[in-house]
């Protein structure tokens, strides 16, 4: 009896096998690649805690303790680095989140559906251009010296506006670049959630005689709100980072003052300045808190109720 | 269909309120499409108009010999196909490396599989930054070296998600029967989920394309000293900076004034290949956006 029983598991698990090894045989290119590419950086991150050398590995220099992570911190180009970071992390959820949902809104009130799906293919092209390219198109339309906006509102009497060129304007034309590149493409993910909102809640809306803007808030806003706080969580998870294209491409000397966020700073600072230990020390430090921020926010989301992650 | 059937409750009268939207999406149509004309204005006007500040958003003294230019440039141009070969070769094997790597992960009865995905999923969660990861193309020898555009892109924590979903919505009766059958998994994979996920492999494929032809940071970072490898971004970041100058046919008499129209035609053509297939693609990038929410 026991060896039947033994017998009948030992050809259940190499039935097991005979059917999954393949599965395993695949998964072992992918996890090589996590292993090189995700891992092994994360095992120089080491390089934080030990004296800067360009040439040696972390195992041939020894250990010093924080002093890297002491001197970013005591780094005025640092602070502003992060401080720069923030904010425009900041005015870009201010303003870019909401941005598209409102976008959403309107466009599913639109009545024409051929017009509909034309507005929709155009506003999603800004999404494939890169900073590069908006980096070669700024000057040109925001420009005091000669750009196309400038030119029309010197046209009709008024003066120049340093879109680029002071500190202030700078950080409003980035942020609302932001939302131009944006806006359209992160409607689509909204929007997908609206179809799925049930017809029937409409009609009864209509029944009781709610107004269109009414419909709206109460129906469309909470039908939309579990898609709205997980595309939230994420975009928390990212305030301690920045796009370094998009900060390298409009840089220009009149704005150094606000342009220097954390990757622009790694990049020149460690990269360039050849301050590797200092380079890890920064990122060990954006890296904890982009995880923090997004651990926490999923834990109040699901302390709340809603759809956490994971 | 429920889009048809909510559309009978709106009024048919035009009320203020669209006139309001239509509007609102007129202006949103005009932000996104008013740049694009004045980018190409820029490259087809006269450089003296240009400098008469005439031009905004229709050339002005039209030419042609800023993009012909451009154009005659070997180095843009060889920047232009190595950068399209680049994408080429970036695509398929990550569409490769993407496929074998969610393909296990769809089945329920994999052991380990749990441990395998946090795995994965948590290099999303914690990067170990730019100066570690230089660290280790320099040990590897990948610095300068064209391989570092292409092998730390062959495979994404996102699009292996969006991979598994779209699989996960191949019924799994068609595995269970064929595995009856005695197929094993790289049959199935091979001949029924990869036939039926061709469209995702369109929407993957497109995501990483337009990644690797966007792309700049990598090169800025590890391909310092080997710019004959930039791809067009760079070589564009830096003829826009005015590090790199273009080559001009005439270089005496044309080059007076070129500098902005060398400029815009150097985006416009950049630009170009993207805008030209973007509206046959665009169905696919909308469906990628929206499978992406699915809960991974």
């Amino acid at each position: 009896m026991e060896e039947t029983i033994k017998l009948q598991k030992q050809s259940e698990r190499r039935g097991y096998w005979s059917r999954h090894w393949g599965l395993y045989a695949m998964l072992v290119l992918p996890i090589a690649f996590f292993v090189v590419f995700s891992y092994v950086p994360m095992v120089n991150l080491l390089l934080a805690w030990s004296p800067n050398n360009v040439f040696l590995s972390v195992w041939d220099t020894g250990w010093i303790g924080w002093d890297n992570f002491r001197e970013a911190f005591n780094n005025p180009f640092f602070i502003s680095a992060i401080r720069n970071t923030i904010m425009f992390s900041a005015l870009d959820i201010l303003v870019g989140f909401p941005a598209p949902i409102i976008l959403a809104l309107l466009l599913n009130e639109l009545k024409m559906p051929r017009f509909k799906k034309i507005t929709q293919t155009i506003s999603y092209m800004p999404h494939f251009i890169s900073w590069i390219i908006i980096g070669g198109m700024a000057p040109r339309l925001f420009s005091v010296n000669n750009g196309a906006i400038n030119n029309m509102i010197y046209n009709m009497g008024g003066n120049p506006i340093p879109f680029l060129e002071s500190e202030f304007h700078w950080i409003v034309t980035m942020v609302l670049l932001g939302v131009w590149r944006s806006i359209g493409w992160n409607t689509i993910i909204y929007l997908a959630a609206i179809t799925n909102i049930s017809p029937e809640l409409y009609e009864a809306a209509e029944i009781d005689g709610a107004s269109r803007l009414r419909k709206m808030w109460h129906i469309t806003l909470p039908g939309i709100r579990p898609v709205i706080i997980t595309l939230f969580i994420l975009t928390l998870g990212g305030v301690m980072g920045a796009d370094l294209s998009r900060f390298m491409a409009l840089d220009n000397s009149f704005v150094r003052g606000v342009s220097d966020v954390i990757p622009t700073f790694i990049f020149r600072w460690s990269l360039l300045g050849n301050q590797f230990a200092l380079g890890a020390a920064i990122g060990i430090f954006q890296s904890m808190i982009g995880m923090m921020l997004l651990l926490s926010g999923n834990w109040i989301v699901r302390k709340l109720g809603g759809n956490a992650f994971w | 269909m429920k889009q048809t059937k909510r559309k009978k409750h709106y009024t048919e009268r035009t009320t203020t309120g669209d006139v309001f939207i239509i509007s609102i999406m007129l202006i949103l149509i005009a932000l996104c499409i008013l740049p694009m004309m004045n980018l190409v204005s820029n490259a087809f006007s006269d450089p003296m108009a240009i400098m008469r500040r005439e031009v905004t958003f229709w050339p002005v003294g039209f030419q042609t010999g800023g993009f012909m230019d451009v154009v005659g440039d070997n180095r843009i141009m060889w920047s232009l196909a190595w950068t399209g070969i680049l994408t080429a070769i970036v695509v398929a094997i990550n569409l490769f490396m993407t496929t074998i790597c969610a393909y296990p992960l769809t089945y329920e009865s994999l052991k380990g599989r749990k441990i395998i995905s946090f795995f994965i999923i948590f290099t999303m969660l914690f990067g170990a930054g730019l100066i570690p990861t230089f660290v280790l193309f320099r040990d590897l020898g990948l610095l300068n070296n064209p391989l570092v555009l292409i092998l730390p892109g062959s495979l994404g924590v996102f699009n292996m998600i969006l991979m598994r979903n779209f699989f996960l919505g191949i019924p799994d009766s068609l595995k269970e029967s064929a595995e009856i059958d005695g197929a094993g998994p790289f049959t199935i994979l091979w001949r029924i989920y990869v036939p039926l996920s061709l469209p995702s492999f369109a929407t993957i494929g497109l995501f990483v394309a337009v990644g690797r032809w966007n792309g700049f940071q990598d090169a800025l970072f590890f391909m310092a000293g080997a710019s004959e490898w930039h791809p067009i971004q760079l070589l564009l970041f830096n003829i826009i900076q005015n590090n790199t100058a273009v080559d001009v046919a005439d270089p005496g008499g044309q080059a007076q004034g070129m500098g902005p129209v060398l400029q815009a035609a150097a985006t416009v053509v950049t630009t170009l290949p993207i805008l030209c297939v973007y509206p046959f693609v665009q169905k696919y990038f909308v469906k990628g956006a929206t499978l992406g929410a699915v809960k991974g």
